[in-house]
């Protein structure tokens, strides 16, 4: 029996001996323990999952849309071989030649609308469970620049296959843009790089899609995160159980204290 | 209230969002039937959103303190007490260490200024400077029979290629009163939200010509359709239906060497008259949607082509 224990214990130095060099120059494990072993109130339900669902929906738009740009080229020039845009055809290659295009061009295309479809469920959620009450005002101020950020991607990719649907969808979106007073319509003529639609709209619609609004939207769902992560998921309405409880007192304070029960502290 | 510590969060029950809610539903109504409503309907949201504010407020406001009546020192009594003397103010400091903070705060916004201003300046400016399109030659006069519209179609920047294609179309309306050559040019765009208006009328095909790349193809039209919203023109380019908000955009012409030359875009508010003697009310052009003229043209005071051309 003895010998059973300590070459368990054996065991667990060679697994935790590298975790725990890691995070006395890091502090990732604890960050990951803090990020991931929280409290949840005892009745929380699927409801409740829809803010990963629309996380996951945003990663699977992330990965399909980084592959699809090693194919995709945004040029209005006429291809010479195809008599099309350059543009246009890149996306029929990418649907009808490549292998595996048509099914990862299907999953960005219509992983868009979910994505949106999940934001405003999640959002309807937050909203009807009074979760975006005090101290969570600013998950939700985020959350909605982050709704807003998604509309912006819709808005900027629905351009890139360039076909006859695009360019007036394009075309009229940019002109509600500049319907606005004031300055809609220099917002309108920005996005259009000069009065009309041209081959430096495909590009700057490009460049946008890809890095500058991605990049934002990044930036914003950290955020966000990182207040769920902070200020715990709320109580649902109905329940019982008061809200707002603070996080459990004891952290533990090095890895190899949290990840084994009763391995005792080590730092 | 007065004991620290607890503070409550959620602000008391209140009405005020009802008549709030009531105040925003009759203005967009309003916005729709009559401006009546809408005015009725802004003065209660207005109303009611300050009332709201205010009960909101309440807490971070504060309630008002009461004010302990003044009092006065007879005159005596403040001569008997001499005021201290005064310690010497201590001189102000300026440690190094506020002088490297300010300095790195300074150098690194100056930096990032080197590098943010040109970025910036570069993403926006390209789009409002050196946008002035080339004279369109749509070829000789003769190809524009009198008193008929002819869709022209054309590159605007032949570099650019196929994305510049434009479409206008022309009527030639003989002679003005004083003897001046009179042309019609209608750009295709809708001046709802940009959509390419069709004639409604039939093409002549049979006639259709290319004339160093500009295509012509005369067309029977008294009237042009849009097939996004439904936007309605006249023969003269005034809107007689949907959602436009002003007539359509038209060209200034010249004749060089018996061409017709498409100079540049004009927005128009309306037409007055018909062919050579129709009277224009122009505008400097803007993008579609936007109104240039009436009240609603306020909210417009600045369009790009007015600063930049």
């Amino acid at each position: 029996m003895a010998g059973k224990a300590s070459r368990q214990s054996v065991v667990q130095q060679a697994v935790l001996a590298p975790l725990d060099w890691v995070d006395e120059r890091t502090g990732a494990v604890r960050g990951t323990k803090w990020f991931l072993f929280r409290n949840v109130p005892r009745d929380t339900s699927w409801m409740q999952t829809l803010g990963s669902a629309a996380l996951t929906a945003f990663i699977v738009q992330a990965l399909t849309g980084g592959i699809l740009a090693m194919y995709y080229e945004p040029s209005s020039r006429i291809n010479p071989n195809t008599g099309k845009p350059v543009a246009y055809s890149s996306i029929e290659f990418i649907t009808n030649e490549l292998t595996w295009g048509w099914l990862v061009r299907g999953m960005h295309r219509w992983g868009a609308s979910v994505f949106i479809i999940l934001l405003f469920l999640h959002m309807g959620r937050v909203f009807l469970f009074g979760a975006y009450k005090y101290p969570r005002e600013l998950t939700w101020i985020t959350g909605v620049l982050i709704l807003v950020t998604g509309m912006l991607m819709g808005f900027t990719g629905y351009l890139l296959p360039w076909d006859q649907t695009a360019y007036w969808a394009s075309a009229v979106g940019i002109n509600l843009n500049g319907t606005a007073p004031f300055l809609g319509p220099w917002l309108a003529q920005f996005l259009a790089g000069g009065p009309e639609i041209g081959s430096e709209t495909l590009a700057k619609f490009y460049a946008l899609h890809m890095i500058l609004i991605p990049g934002a939207l990044i930036a914003l769902i950290g955020v966000h995160i990182y207040l769920v992560t902070r200020l715990g998921v709320s109580s649902p309405p109905w329940s019982r159980e008061a809200a707002g409880r603070e996080r459990a007192a004891a952290e533990p304070t090095s890895a190899k204290a949290g990840l084994v029960r009763g391995s005792g502290g080590g730092d | 209230m007065s004991d620290s510590g607890t503070h409550n969060h959620t602000p008391g029950p209140s009405l005020w969002p009802l008549g709030f809610a009531v105040g925003v539903a009759c203005l967009l109504l309003g916005l729709v039937i009559s401006w009546v409503v809408a005015v009725i309907g802004l003065v209660l949201a207005v109303v009611f959103g300050l009332l709201w504010a205010r009960d909101v407020s309440l807490d971070v406001r504060g309630r008002a303190p009461e004010i302990e009546p003044e009092t006065r020192v007879v005159a005596d009594e403040a001569a008997e007490a001499p005021a201290p003397a005064a310690a010497p103010a201590p001189l102000p400091t300026y440690t190094r260490s506020r002088f490297l903070e300010a300095s790195t705060i300074g150098i690194g916004a100056a930096i990032g200024a080197i590098v943010t201003v040109p970025s910036l300046g570069f993403m926006v400016l390209p789009s409002f400077t050196n946008v002035e399109e080339e004279d369109i030659d749509l070829g000789p006069i003769d190809n524009f029979p009198q008193g008929t519209y002819v869709i022209a179609s054309y590159l605007a920047n032949p570099r650019a290629g196929e994305v510049s294609r434009r479409t206008a179309f022309v009527r030639n309306n003989g002679f003005t009163d004083a003897g001046e050559p009179s042309f019609t040019i209608l750009y295709s765009r809708c001046v709802h939200l940009g959509c390419p208006v069709q004639p409604n009328g039939p093409i002549d095909e049979a006639a259709k010509k290319d004339v160093d790349g500009v295509e012509l193809r005369p067309v029977l039209a008294q009237s042009f359709g849009c097939p996004c919203h439904g936007g309605l023109y006249d023969a003269e380019g005034n809107r007689s239906a949907g959602p436009p908000v002003r007539a359509l955009d038209r060209y200034t012409f010249s004749i060089k060497n018996g061409n017709l030359v498409l100079n540049e875009l004009y927005a128009v508010g309306s037409v007055a008259g018909t062919g050579a003697n129709a009277a224009i009310s122009s505008y400097p052009w803007t993008v579609p949607g936007v109104h240039v003229d009436g009240a609603e043209a306020w909210l417009y005071p600045i369009v790009p082509s007015q600063v930049t051309g």
